[in-house]
């Protein structure tokens, strides 16, 4: 399938997860497993794709200006900074640091 | 002009601008910015504007739309792209099911709302008290988010078509530190902390062993064993201790 096929696939599915709270009746999801397993799948998916996206590199977990962005997105979190910043911040580490040599 | 007429046209232009219209409003404001962001990284993850933009309109969560292009730019395949982004958008469910009891739109506007039932949309409507503040909430931030954020969108994509050499610009630092900034709001307490650091360990440690992306997967693999492992025991002999 091309990336096209894929790109549509994904928001078909997306608006599946959505419509279907509207559609069935409430009493299918309200079984106490359903919130606990969504909230963990979020939370576990989102760190995940935190160290995917810091460490993958070819053929296996690389090391580099990523953990930069990591580090100054942690700081500014702590700092309480607003989302935009956080991405500014951790860009603004990745360039900074590969201009001084680091990979 | 009456009196009266000038004390209604007021009150109308009062109930215009509620908390909950004012608060969706600045929602909106804060998320078109970080859509710019994503518009551009999500070309130099290899989609075309076009199907940057497809991402915005149609699937329309951000957290979903971020590991889409987040899998596809460290060299997953789309089928994992895919499963991944489906599967962050699993809690969209959880927000319907609440906004359906909350709101209970019904015909057209049943499948309008499904489209923008996210994480803003939800927040902004069940933080008020007031029914009518609820509604107000939900579509103002689902309408105001989505108006936003799509414009956002083209624009970030079509300044991404120009970066030539995306890492130069820290881009991947960027999707980086968007995943760190999605994640943290949800780390309230020990119990996420834990299951974080065990789902970014074994992505690590799975990431030499496995086609890219499938990391992804079995961390929501571990997820789900980790919900039925530590469910709570139904009955406790001693609820004093269990309490604790």
């Amino acid at each position: 399938m091309s990336l096209w096929g894929w790109v549509l696939l994904a928001c078909a599915a997306a608006y599946a997860t959505k419509i279907i709270g509207y559609l069935v009746p409430a009493s299918w999801l309200s079984h106490p497993l359903v919130p606990r397993i969504s909230a963990a799948l979020t939370v576990a998916l989102l760190a995940a794709l935190v160290a995917m996206n810091t460490f993958s590199g070819e053929g296996g977990v690389s090391f580099d200006a990523r953990l930069g962005a990591l580090t100054a997105a942690a700081v500014a979190l702590l700092l309480r900074a607003p989302f935009i910043v956080v991405v500014i911040a951790g860009a603004a580490a990745a360039a900074g640091l590969r201009l001084l040599g680091v990979p | 002009m009456s009196k009266t007429t000038r004390r209604t046209a007021s009150s109308r232009a009062s109930q215009r601008f509620t908390p909950a219209v004012k608060m969706g409003a600045s929602v909106s404001a804060a998320v078109a910015l970080f859509g710019i962001s994503f518009g551009a990284l999500a070309v130099a993850a290899g989609l075309s504007v076009w199907q940057t933009v497809a991402l915005s309109a149609l699937m329309f969560t951000g957290g979903s739309q971020f590991a889409f292009i987040g899998v596809l730019a460290s060299g997953g395949a789309p089928a994992a792209a895919t499963a991944g982004a489906t599967l962050l958008s699993v809690r969209n469910s959880i927000y319907a099911v609440q906004l359906k009891a909350l709101l209970n739109p019904t015909g057209v506007k049943k499948y309008v709302a499904a489209q923008v039932t996210i994480d803003e949309s939800m927040a902004v409507s069940t933080a008020q008290q007031d029914p009518d503040e609820q509604h107000r909430g939900f579509w103002v931030t689902g309408i105001g988010v989505y108006l936003g954020w799509n414009l956002a969108t083209l624009i970030g994509a079509v300044l991404g078509d120009f970066i030539a050499e995306p890492e130069a610009l820290g881009l991947d630092g960027a999707v980086v530190a968007a995943f760190l900034g999605l994640l943290w709001p949800r780390l309230r307490g020990r119990e996420p902390w834990a299951l974080a650091v065990v789902a970014a360990l074994v992505t690590v440690l799975t990431t030499p062993a496995v086609p890219a992306g499938i990391p992804i997967l079995i961390a929501a693999a571990v997820a789900v064993v980790w919900s039925l492992a530590s469910q709570k025991p139904k009955q406790s002999k001693n609820p004093e201790v269990s309490r604790s």
